[in-house]
């Protein structure tokens, strides 16, 4: 199995200290301090155990209702509901309950790091299908069909994706559940970023029709709530599927840390307007770095979820390494090159905007004189 | 809220420039909607934040709780503002509960205020009774903490 082609790239970064980065995959807001206070508070009262298995009832409860409320799906909490480390962790569980060695799992490229990698965990194999810049990087149902073959167990999506910030629509999920419910393929479906789409409500593939019982939907902390080193997610998916990931999570894992179970508790109960302040942010970011790289000559669309921008920078003629390398190393400004997200993401670069309108304007100065100098 | 507006409350500090990449306007027009909030009094003006635990100022701050007689025309107002043109009061509100004014005033030295109060505004007509206060230490100003927010220096610079 290759290493992440994140981490060579990461190292070089890493070293050097008069960087910009755009290569942050995680908020650049602290977690609000309310949630932060709650951890705090949970430590004081000496809640320092292990919790059950699944998670703290009280927080799945929570879970139950939000996911009820934004995500308009309904688990129940004691049977339907878990609370693994990270969606990271849920995704592993989730393909080891699921993935037989040899079955076959579908997933849409370019895409997160260890998507492809946890599939070979399972001796699974990976199908990839490829989304594309001209389709706003949304996942053409019609591209399921022609690459299904026989021996597909499982479906990975992932919408808002990171890296691209793609968003599927309501008709499109529509199309993709059909094809689950012909093809008989349970859907995964990481929904880390559901938060942050900015067009329109995020539609979960779980709220569909006929599909709740057909998918494992992952959901967490991370990134709406600026919780990422709290490594809180949650796998919900029906008893069956739930008892299965249970029994991988209990012997692996145990429990999530029960501090942070206690600040998720917080979070989703009383979250939601710093959700909306950073939400509104990012807005306001994306607007400002996709219209100065397009400026600059690479071509971006805007993206509508997540907060990663994914120009394009085929026009240079310079492969994604090259141009991340050489921008680094001239202008010391960090992106992510495309193809560490699968050979689908070579020619574009990944720039996250979770930084400052100040970082974000030098930043994409220097982008437009380092495209203009080529 | 206004774009412009709600930039300088957000409190990046930016610059005309930078203020006009975010929003997509020429600086001239970000020139002219500054302009038309001042016109307009809903910017009165530019202040740094400082931090007073470093005491560049080198001042005493104190909040005065103020007790005055409501006049018949204008009530507290016409007192209110006369206390406010001072120039060591920096600020000025009338207040609900048990006491009317809250004035925040700035002097060289603890003596310099308490002279103040004593001289200016205790003796103006229609000031029942003061009752003085003085900052020790701040822990917030104005949004920003202090001494500061932690440093993460360790977050990664890249990261999936």
């Amino acid at each position: 199995m290759p290493k992440s082609g994140i981490r060579d790239f990461f190292e070089l970064v890493q070293a050097a200290d008069d960087v910009i980065s755009l290569g942050i995959g995680e908020p650049d807001f602290v977690t609000p301090w309310h949630i932060r206070e709650a951890a705090i508070y949970a430590l004081e009262k000496g809640k320092t155990s292990y919790t059950s298995n699944l998670g703290l009832l009280s927080l799945r409860k929570s879970v139950s209702k939000y996911m009820a409320k934004e995500f308009e799906v309904e688990y129940n909490p004691e049977s339907e509901i878990l609370i693994a480390v990270g969606v990271s962790e849920a995704l592993d569980i989730a393909l080891r309950a699921v993935v037989n060695p040899g079955d076959k799992v579908m997933y849409h490229e370019p895409c997160y790091v260890s998507y492809h990698p946890s599939v070979l965990m399972t001796h699974g194999v990976g199908v990839k299908v490829a989304t594309k810049e001209e389709d706003n990087f949304a996942l053409d149902p019609q591209r399921l069909w022609d690459h299904w073959e026989p021996g597909v167990k499982a479906l990975l999506l992932n919408f808002p994706t990171n890296p691209t910030g793609g968003t599927v629509t309501r008709e499109q999920l529509l199309e993709i559940a059909r094809f689950a419910q012909e093809k008989d393929v349970l859907v995964i479906s990481d929904e880390i970023y559901a938060e942050l789409t900015f067009d329109g409500k995020h539609t979960s593939i779980a709220s569909l029709p006929g599909m709740r019982d057909r998918t494992i939907l992952l959901h967490g902390c991370s990134k709406a709530f600026a919780m990422t080193g709290f490594r809180i997610g949650f796998a919900c998916a029906n008893p069956e599927l739930t008892e299965a990931m249970m029994k991988v999570h209990q012997y692996s894992m145990l429990c999530a840390p029960i501090l942070s179970q206690e600040a998720a508790i917080e979070a989703l109960e009383n979250g939601q307007e710093a959700v909306a302040r950073m939400k509104e942010q990012y807005q306001r970011r994306r607007d400002l770095i996709v219209r100065k790289l397009n400026e600059s000559g690479l071509t971006c669309h805007l993206p509508n979820g997540t907060f990663y921008a994914f120009p394009s920078i085929q026009s240079t003629g310079m492969t994604s390494k090259d141009f991340s390398l050489k921008l680094f190393e001239e202008k010391r400004v960090a992106a992510v090159p495309g193809d560490a997200f699968g050979d689908s993401g070579e020619g574009f670069i990944r720039c996250s905007y979770s930084t400052s309108y100040e970082n974000l304007i030098q930043a994409t100065d220097l982008i437009d004189s380092f495209v203009q100098g080529l | 809220m206004e774009k412009v507006l709600q930039l300088l409350v957000e409190g990046e500090s930016l610059s005309t420039r930078q203020m006009a990449e975010v929003l997509n306007y020429s600086e001239e027009e970000i020139e002219k909607q500054l302009q038309a909030l001042k016109d307009q009094e809903i910017l009165l003006g530019w202040r740094p934040i400082l931090n007073p635990t470093k005491d560049v100022e080198d001042l005493v701050r104190a909040v005065i709780e103020v007790k005055i007689k409501p006049e018949r025309e204008g009530g507290f107002n016409k007192l209110a503002d006369r206390i406010s043109r001072f120039d060591e009061v920096e600020s000025c509100y009338l207040m609900s509960g048990a006491y009317d004014l809250l004035v925040v005033v700035k002097g060289r030295n603890l003596q310099a205020v308490a002279g103040f109060v004593s001289e200016r505004l205790a003796s103006i007509e229609g000031v029942l009774s003061t009752a003085t206060h003085f900052l020790l230490r701040a822990y917030k100003e104005q949004g920003y903490l202090l001494p500061g927010t932690a440093e993460d220096s360790e977050k990664p610079k890249i990261s999936p």
